[in-house]
């Protein structure tokens, strides 16, 4: 079993990398930054909600602090356009994690349905704050240093980066999970209160594990930034995209390691090849809404939990029958 | 000498007074008993105790520390464990993980993040408990499987992983059934053997009479009598507070 889950990842991991180098298409190639973006982010949401199971829908603030790192350090020190830039993104990681400190010190102070409302009101003070000052470029946006690689060229370093937030979130997903600090996490998803009661420091728990996952969701947006060459307030801190890794998550398995890569991968190749089939970007929202609604009802733990407990459920039966006949046999003999 | 002494504590939710300068000692090494009827406030006591409830007056110490409004995983740090009434475990944990939850370092909340779930010699500890409760070949499992009675031997068994001094037992033998309301009462009697302090809340007069040194009875949130088993069985307030008279009744639910 372990050998196979080994080979699993390693084949992932093998197409994800090939991938660039058999579609060459740029429309592809585009698909495949943005599947990757995503797959990064959800996987760093699930780390924090999936584990202590604390929804918590204002990620596009981080999100959105790593996309203004990106623009307004670059654009203010003048940087020269091209790879140099790439050394923003685990700045805006940086300042995304720094600014969900505060947040989550005050968000966390309330428990479950609270702490979801609360962090969709702190994104629209930020949404809000971002439209109306001057220095995010308000309405109109801001417009990084122009990179001038060929058509051609220009995904590759995106891509790749992409790829490495995407290992760096899964590989810090996966550590947390098998530390104690992660079964701290996953102890007070259970029952926090029963969890304090055995010593468990909820509250620093709670809010490591939240500031953390907002580095590679902060790094995700500086990256984003860079690679679309324009922001603007409303896209970067937008409620979809924490409907969307939420759903992301929930798809694949909420909780789980591979889950939100999974939910990642189908949803948001899926989207973008229906933007790009369509020229209609809105046209995902309504069948999102719908599968969302399939998930809740028929898959609730998402795809990895259910498939997993088909293959277990199989494999007993398959036993039992093997007993079974062994033991037929054994009666025929007798 | 008392490790565990409650002072004057009051506590009001809303309107009703749960605690009304309620006071307990407890003796360090006695198995001590909380009896009452139902709503006399024991469950709000042990809450108080344990950090889960504030005290809207008066003082709990244990030992020499004055430990009133601590936040219960300090309570826990310091030697006292507790059990709840319905019992809460970690159900999507194995049992082994349910009793690493519960394991005590002295380290700073950063080295959570690069240590691993347990050392060799916690999970040797973790086992060597649950073997002591009898329910080690169950380690494995998770723990949601787990029926009502190996859910209660859990519940003790990760309580004990920090080694507390004093162990607060909310109805430690409620729903479960005979064989394991004796195999419960050999285990407190052999921890207390080691030295282990117990507070036990428990409606089954029996077990109480029969396992603890000392009985407390309380009514309408206040302690109403003090004493060992038979002078609280044969104390008139405590039959009027049970049953508002009815001595038969009594020595029914007494088992006497």
């Amino acid at each position: 079993m372990r050998h196979w889950s080994r080979a699993a990842w390693a084949l992932g991991l093998a197409a994800l990398a090939l991938f660039p180098v058999v579609v060459s298409n740029p429309a592809y190639t585009t698909i495949g930054v943005f599947t990757l973006i995503y797959m990064a982010c959800a996987t760093s949401w699930n780390m924090f909600s999936g584990y202590t199971g604390y929804i918590a829908l204002g990620s596009a603030v981080s999100y959105g602090v790593g996309a203004y790192t990106m623009a307004l350090v670059s654009i203010h020190a003048n940087m020269t356009p091209g790879a140099s830039m790439f050394w923003l993104v685990p700045l805006g990681g940086l300042l995304a994690t720094l600014v969900a400190v505060p947040i989550g010190a005050i968000a966390l102070r309330v428990r479950r349905h609270t702490f979801v409302v609360i962090t969709i009101a702190i994104f629209f003070v930020f949404q809000l704050t971002a439209i109306n000052v001057g220095f995010t470029g308000s309405t109109s946006g801001l417009i990084l240093p122009f990179i001038s690689w060929s058509e051609s060229y220009y995904n590759l370093p995106f891509y790749y980066v992409g790829l490495g937030l995407v290992i760096f979130a899964t590989i810090l997903s996966a550590v947390v999970r098998r530390s104690r600090f992660g079964l701290q996490m996953l102890a007070i998803r259970d029952d926090e209160d029963r969890a304090l009661g055995l010593g468990v420091r909820t509250t620093a728990v709670k809010l490591t594990g939240f500031a953390l996952a907002q580095f590679t969701i902060g790094m995700a947006g500086a990256l984003y930034a860079m690679f679309v060459g324009q922001i603007f307030p409303q896209f970067v801190f937008d409620p979809l995209f924490d409907v969307s890794i939420a759903l992301m998550a929930f798809l694949g398995g909420f909780g789980t390691l591979v889950g939100p890569l999974l939910g990642a991968l189908i949803l948001e190749s899926f989207q973008q090849w229906l933007t790009l089939s369509f020229s209609n970007s809105s046209l995902y929202l309504i069948l999102f809404g719908a599968l969302f609604l399939l998930v809740i009802l028929f898959m609730p733990q998402g795809i990895v939990v259910f498939v997993r407990d088909r293959v277990t459920r199989r494999v007993a039966r398959e036993k039992a029958a093997v007993a079974a006949s062994e033991t037929t046999l054994a009666g025929s003999g007798a | 000498m008392s490790i565990l002494s409650v002072t004057g504590v009051s506590r009001a939710f809303g309107g009703v007074h749960a605690l009304q300068a309620c006071s307990l000692e407890v003796d360090e090494g006695s198995i001590a008993g909380l009896i009452g009827p139902n709503g006399s406030g024991k469950t709000t006591l042990f809450n108080v105790v344990t950090g889960y409830v504030r005290a809207d007056q008066g003082a709990v110490r244990f030992r020499d520390e004055d430990i009133t409004g601590l936040k219960p995983n300090q309570v826990f740090a310091r030697g006292i464990g507790r059990t709840f009434q319905l019992t809460r475990i970690f159900e999507r944990l194995s049992v082994l993980e349910n009793m690493l939850v519960a394991t005590q370092r002295q380290e700073g909340w950063l080295r959570g993040l690069t240590r691993s779930k347990s050392s060799a010699e916690e999970v040797a500890t973790a086992l060597e408990l649950l073997d002591f409760v009898g329910i080690a070949e169950l380690a494995e499992l998770q723990a949601g499987a787990l029926s009502y009675g190996q859910r209660k031997l859990l519940e003790l068994a990760y309580v004990l992983v920090a080694d507390p001094q004093v162990i607060l037992l909310d109805e430690p033998a409620g729903g479960v059934n005979l064989t394991l309301i004796n195999r419960i009462a050999e285990k407190i009697r052999a921890l207390n053997a080691q030295g282990k302090t117990f507070l036990i809340v428990e409606h089954n007069m029996e077990f109480v009479m029969s396992l603890c040194d000392r009985v407390t009875v309380m009514h309408q949130g206040c302690n109403l009598v003090s004493g060992t088993p038979e002078e609280v069985r044969r104390d008139p307030k405590v039959l009027d507070a049970y049953l508002g008279g009815g001595e038969e009744e009594f020595e029914e639910v007494a088992g006497g």
